[in-house]
C-alpha cells in the first residue's frame, strides 16, 4: 500500500513542503490540514500594499501547481492532537488522518494584550487575510490609530495607516522602533523618518488598559497618559501554534526543536523518524552563524525549510539509500527579510540582531544606505535602504561566496 | 519553450529571482528588474525557484 503524508498548516511552508515531496518523487496521498478556510496565500502584502488597496484572497493566493492538484485540503478545521505512536492526527471536527510522514507547519498566531477592559471592539491583529480585511475597513481617513509594537509589522502598519490619512501613535516597550534587528543608529534614523511622516511615538511604554463601553475610545498607558483611539493594532509578538502537540514528547519549549534534517526532536534529544518541522516553528541550528538552535520568523524560511523537508521526507518514505546522506547535509539558509515603509525599501540578510558592532558602509544615514553588522569582527548581517546592488555584495560575503 | 511573466505592478525589484536564474532575470544599473520573457524548457526548475523566492509573488510561468 502506498504511503501517506499529513501536513499540519495550510500555509506557504505547508504548500512548499507538498510541492517538494512531489518534486522528489513521492506519489502517495498528501493531506493538508489548515485552521483558516483559505488556501495558502502570501502574507507580506497584508501589512503593506494590500492593506492600502482592496484585499482579496485572489490577490495574494499562491498559484497551485500541477504537481499538487491531487492534494487533499482539509481547511477551516485545525489539528487538535496527534498520536505519534499510532501515527494519526485528529482535527477539531473529529476527523482523523493517518500518516507515515508528518509535517508540522502550524506556524504562529499574534499575541494580544491581556487587559481588564479588553472586550471592546476596535482591536486588530495582522496575521491572516481575514485580519487584513478587518483592519482595512477600519483604516479610514481621520481614524485615530494606536499601533502597539514597533517591530517591522507594527512600523509597516503605521506607515500604511498614515498613507490612508489616519492619525497614528506607535506605543512600544523598545527604546527605538525596530531596534532589536537594526541597532540603535539605524533605528533612531527610522524613527526620525516616521516622525517626519507624522507618526507619534510613545516608546518604553506599555498599554495598561482601554477605554470605551462597546467600542474602543482610548488607550491608557502604563505611565497614566491617555491616548484617544478608535483603532488598536496589536503587533507585539507571537504565540507558537503547538497546543496540538501537547500530549507528545517533542521539545515544544519554543517552537519545535529539530535536528539539521529538520526532524522533530524529543525532550530527551532524540530525533523522531518521519516527523518534520517547517517554517516559523522550526527551531534549528544554522552553521552559518553558530550552533544555537533558533526559530527564524523571516519570509524565506518556510520555503527553504519546506524544500528541505520535502526532499528528506520523500527519501525516508521511499527507504532510499541517499536518505542518510541527505539528512546529514548541513542546512544553512540565509535569513532574508524585506520591509516597505513609505518610499523606503528596506532589505536585510543574515542575523543583524546578533551583532556586537555595526557600521555604515555605504550611502548616507539620512538617505539610501548600507549597514553592515558584525559579531567578533565577523560579518553576520547586512541591511540596506535602497542600494540593492551594494547590499548584494555583502549578501555574497555572508554566504562565503 | 516556457513563457515568463512578471507583474510589474507587484514587482518591488528586490532581485531575489536573479540568484535563482541569472540568465533570465537581472537588475539593471538603476536597480530595476529586467527579464527575458521566454526560456528553454530545461530552465523550468530554476524559473520555478525564482517564482518561489519572490516576496511579492510577482513572477509567473504562463501555461
Amino acid at each position: 500500500m502506498s504511503k501517506s503524508v499529513v501536513i499540519v498548516g495550510a500555509s506557504m511552508g505547508g504548500l512548499r513542503a507538498a510541492e517538494a515531496l512531489r518534486n522528489n518523487g513521492f506519489d502517495g496521498q498528501i493531506a493538508v490540514i489548515g485552521e483558516e478556510v483559505h488556501a495558502p496565500y502570501n502574507r507580506p502584502p497584508l501589512s503593506k500594499e494590500v492593506l492600502a488597496k482592496e484585499v482579496t484572497h485572489e490577490a495574494v493566493a499562491f498559484k497551485l501547481r500541477a504537481q499538487v492538484e491531487d492534494v487533499i485540503w482539509n481547511l477551516g478545521d485545525p489539528a487538535t492532537s496527534v498520536d505519534l505512536e499510532k501515527q494519526v492526527v485528529t482535527t477539531a471536527s473529529g476527523k482523523t488522518f493517518e500518516y507515515d510522514g508528518l509535517v508540522i507547519a502550524s506556524g504562529l498566531r499574534p499575541r494580544v494584550l491581556d487587559l481588564p477592559n479588553g472586550k471592546v471592539s476596535g482591536r486588530h491583529t495582522v496575521r491572516t487575510l481575514d485580519d487584513a480585511i478587518g483592519l482595512r475597513a477600519a483604516l479610514v481617513p481621520g481614524a485615530q490609530v494606536v499601533v502597539a509594537g514597533a517591530g517591522f509589522i507594527g512600523c509597516e502598519v503605521a506607515a500604511t495607516a498614515r498613507g490612508l490619512g489616519c492619525a497614528v501613535t506607535n506605543v512600544a516597550i523598545d527604546s527605538y522602533p525596530m531596534i532589536r534587528p537594526l541597532g540603535e543608529l539605524l533605528a533612531a534614523e527610522l524613527q526620525r523618518r516616521h516622525e517626519s511622516k507624522g507618526v507619534n511615538f510613545r516608546l518604553q511604554r506599555g498599554i495598561k488598559d482601554l477605554t470605551g463601553t462597546d467600542s474602543l475610545s482610548g488607550v491608557i498607558l502604563d505611565d497614566g497618559d491617555f491616548l484617544e483611539a478608535t483603532v488598536l493594532v496589536e503587533a507585539i509578538s507571537s504565540h507558537c501554534n503547538v497546543e496540538w502537540l501537547a500530549n507528545t514528547n517533542l521539545d515544544i519549549s519554543n517552537g519545535v526543536l529539530t535536528d539539521s534534517a529538520l526532524r522533530a526532536v524529543t525532550t530527551e534529544g532524540q530525533s523522531v523518524d518521519g516527523v518534520y518541522v517547517v517554517g516559523d516553528l522550526a527551531r534549528f541550528a544554522n552553521p552559518l552563524f553558530d550552533d544555537e538552535a533558533r526559530r527564524i520568523e523571516h519570509w524565506n524560511i518556510p520555503t527553504e525549510t519546506g524544500k528541505r523537508v520535502g526532499a528528506a521526507l520523500s527519501a525516508y518514505l521511499a527507504e532510499a539509500d541517499h536518505f542518510a546522506e541527505l539528512a546529514a547535509q548541513t542546512f544553512t539558509p540565509l535569513p532574508t527579510f524585506w520591509s516597505d515603509q513609505y518610499e523606503m525599501k528596506i532589505q536585510g540578510f543574515g542575523m543583524p540582531g546578533l551583532a556586537d558592532r555595526y557600521e555604515l558602509v555605504d550611502g548616507e544615514l539620512s538617505d539610501e544606505l548600507v549597514m553592515a553588522y558584525f559579531r567578533n569582527d565577523v560579518l553576520i548581517g547586512v541591511v540596506g535602504i535602497g542600494m540593492t546592488a551594494e547590499v548584494m555584495k555583502y549578501r555574497k560575503q555572508l554566504l562565503g561566496t | 519553450m516556457i513563457t515568463i511573466d512578471v507583474d510589474m505592478d507587484k514587482c518591488q525589484h528586490y532581485g531575489q529571482c536573479v540568484f535563482e536564474a541569472p540568465d533570465i532575470f537581472k537588475l539593471n544599473d538603476n536597480d530595476k528588474l529586467e527579464f527575458v520573457a521566454t526560456a528553454d524548457d530545461s530552465r523550468r526548475s530554476d524559473v520555478e525557484s525564482a517564482v518561489d523566492v519572490c516576496p511579492m509573488q510577482a513572477i509567473s510561468i504562463v501555461e
